[in-house]
């Protein structure tokens, strides 16, 4: 248990970013093994075995994922999402700016597995330092035989396209993310038919995520069953932490799944600053709901969080000391989902709208204890009911913020004032 | 204005790099804001005919994505994240900083057209180095009321970077001193209750308090963006793109 190092093995290497020293540090074995040890179909099996979970958010099995591609339908895509655009999530960007071969090696072998000959890399618009370099490496890769036709003489030949956004969350979406590649508004499209069957240019598809795809150099060498064992029997293998918020050291921590959650922020993480306490945390990015200090326990694990009522998500732990505002908070959340609403479906578009409106009120103290009603109302009239998970998710953390911590939601109506400001007087640290 | 001919080589190369002309919009439209600083309706038209679109489809395109900007922007381009991981760690603080030394509301430029700058809700993903900003693209952690005058003075001293047009710099600076942002900040500063002040309404709130004036907003509107999504609705129901002039090929089954 604890940290584990596996796509972080190599992070901080000198010139790690190079073909040369990634080489040097076994890169690219597993895209050779790849080529001339498996089948696509036996790759596909080794991926299933190995029990890998999508990091992306939903933690859909990858294996299963690729084996709904139809056969015999030919040309198919690959897309890696890149386009990390979640609150309190930044591994991705961790992961191209750390080993950025590892990903395009990753990214290869899926290519293979799915024979596919054209795969992109969507990364989002505000990573233009992270495309560049990405865009230097494939060069880099190209030259060396490791893209393009007959890739390392195996005979397989694929292309990688580096695209990139200009900056809508919505794109990090899958099908969303497909129209926006296709050069249409990143809206989402409706499934199914899902990308499997009719995805880019209408043709089979399959997004997955940086992380997912950096772990497959890894489970190529050692095999399926070596990283079946790491973490526990549902959630295999490692993960990346986004720790960010009110700790000593935040920042990108690898470690098994199935440790707890106190270990993380305990040793990794070296607890909550300035000696304070924790109020509540966030387990999954933005848009999941928060959990209490009383979940500090519970293990990372996809399943055991989400029995208790959040998600791990895409990774991203947001730790909240005792200061912190929860309506204050809720309010931030919601404006971002209100600014990164699409536009395509009324209960998101016009529900994030009031839901902005209602939570920029209450902040101010400016909200009636009826109007807190209408924002339980307006929520419940969002969730489920949305084109795409972007309109649920606006209302989960709200949601459970507003039932964990209703004294506080209560104690702001009519206050003309941010109770919890004035009680501690420094809510935000500067 | 026609495209500077390496633009349009760029935009020509970029056409055969997918397997669907197409699919190049977003990269065309950044080489059209790298050579003029933001989308102009010629350019825009140009990266149509090349790709065999009409003018208006990528005119539509190009107002759903928020770092395009439909008018020109500072020769320096700051965005501070004021998400929650930034916020938690004094984001706001930094925002009043940058907004007291360049004296200019969020989403405005300065008199001199060195400076735009942005609070975004929108996580820039340095939620490890909070608080963090963008400065024409390049990451600024862990930033302090101290660091960032110290990268403000650094930056009044550089010219625009390198993908700067050879417009002068006062011809942007001209176009640019009546700009207002579009809409208030977002949000303006979100620990203390926004003030009827010049910096303009706060966000969403204008509607029912009339200490705030109405912003000029179009029609339908209610994103806050500045810039790209400030234009003015093709149609009065408050649809923002232009009506599809040709059937879209290979959306899936509807």
């Amino acid at each position: 248990m604890g940290e584990h190092k596996l796509l972080t093995e190599h992070f901080g290497t000198e010139g790690l970013q190079t073909l040369a020293v990634y080489e040097r540090v076994g890169g690219y074995q597993g895209l050779r093994e790849a080529l001339s040890r498996f089948t696509p179909e036996t790759l596909i099996d080794e991926v299933k075995a190995s029990g890998l979970r999508g990091r992306g958010g939903a933690g859909f099995p990858t294996g299963t994922k690729w084996g709904f591609l139809p056969k015999d339908v030919f040309p198919r895509y690959l897309c890696c999402n890149a386009d990390e655009s979640e609150p309190g999530c930044f591994k991705d960007r961790a992961l191209i700016d750390e080993n950025p071969h590892q990903l395009i090696e990753g990214l290869l072998i899926a290519a293979y597995a799915l024979q596919v000959n054209t795969a992109f890399i969507y990364i989002r618009g505000e990573y233009h330092d992270q495309r560049l370099l990405l865009e230097r490496c494939v060069e880099e890769a190209r030259a060396a035989g490791h893209i393009g036709a007959n890739v390392l003489g195996s005979g397989f030949s694929c292309d990688v396209i580096v695209h990139g956004g200009a900056g809508a969350y919505i794109c990090g979406e899958e099908t969303a993310l497909i129209d926006s590649l296709e050069g249409y508004r990143g809206q989402p499209r409706l499934k199914p038919p899902f990308p499997a069957l009719k995805g880019l240019y209408g043709k089979p598809t399959v997004v997955n995520n940086v992380e997912t795809l950096s772990n497959l150099p890894h489970i190529v060498q050692r095999g399926g069953a070596w990283f079946k064992q790491l973490g526990t029997e549902k959630s295999a293998g490692t993960r990346l932490f986004c720790c960010s918020g009110h700790i000593n050291r935040p920042g990108t921590y690898e470690i098994a799944m199935g440790t707890p959650i106190r270990e993380l922020l305990e040793e990794e993480c070296g607890g909550i600053w300035k000696d304070r306490s924790i109020k509540a945390f966030q387990p999954g990015g933005g848009s999941m709901q928060v959990l209490l200090p009383e979940h500090l326990d519970l293990p990372l694990d996809m399943d055991a969080v989400a029995q208790a009522g959040s998600s791990l998500g895409a990774g991203a732990m947001v730790f909240m000391d005792e200061t912190t505002c929860m309506v204050n908070v809720s309010m931030r959340l919601v404006d971002f989902y209100h600014h990164e609403s699409c536009g395509k479906c009324a209960p998101c578009r016009e529900g994030t709208y009031f839901e902005s409106d209602l939570m920029h009120r209450l902040e101010a103290g400016h909200l009636t204890l009826e109007e807190l009603h209408t924002l339980a109302d307006i929520c419940d009239n969002m969730n489920g009911k949305c084109f795409c998970p972007l309109g649920d998710t606006a209302t989960w953390f709200v949601m459970s913020a507003f039932k964990a911590f209703r004294d506080e939601f209560e104690a702001h109506c009519g206050a003309g004032a941010c109770p919890v400001r004035t009680a501690s007087a420094q809510l935000v640290t500067a | 204005m026609p495209l500077a001919s390496d633009t349009v080589r760029e935009i020509t190369a970029l056409r055969v790099r997918y397997p669907q002309p197409r699919s190049a919009i977003l990269p065309c439209l950044w080489a059209v804001q790298n050579e003029l600083g933001y989308l102009s309706a010629e350019g825009m038209e140009e990266v149509a005919a090349i790709l065999d679109l009409a003018p208006s489809e990528v005119q539509a395109v190009s107002t759903f994505y928020s770092m395009y900007f439909a008018q020109p922007a500072g020769d320096h381009q700051l965005l501070i994240c004021v998400n929650v991981s930034c916020a938690l760690r004094g984001a706001d603080a930094i925002v009043d900083h940058v907004q007291s030394r360049l004296g200019c509301p969020s989403g405005g430029t300065t008199g001199d057209g060195k400076f735009t700058w942005e609070s975004t809700i929108e996580c820039l993903g340095a939620c490890g180095g909070a608080p963090a900003m963008q400065v024409n693209h390049h990451f600024h952690e862990n930033l302090t009321p101290d660091r960032v005058d110290g990268l403000l003075e650094r930056l009044r001293a550089e010219p625009r970077p390198s993908h700067a047009n050879g417009q002068s710099v006062g011809h942007v600076a001209e176009a640019l001193t009546v700009k207002a942002p579009s809409s208030g900040p977002h949000p303006p500063s979100a620990e203390t209750p926004p003030a009827p002040n010049a910096e303009g309404p706060p966000a969403d709130t204008g509607v029912s308090d009339p200490a705030f004036p109405a912003p000029e907003l179009p029609l339908g509107e209610h994103t806050e963006m500045p810039g790209s999504r400030s234009k003015r609705s093709y149609t009065k129901r408050g649809s923002r793109s232009a009506p599809r002039k040709r059937p879209r090929p290979n959306a899936g089954d509807l």
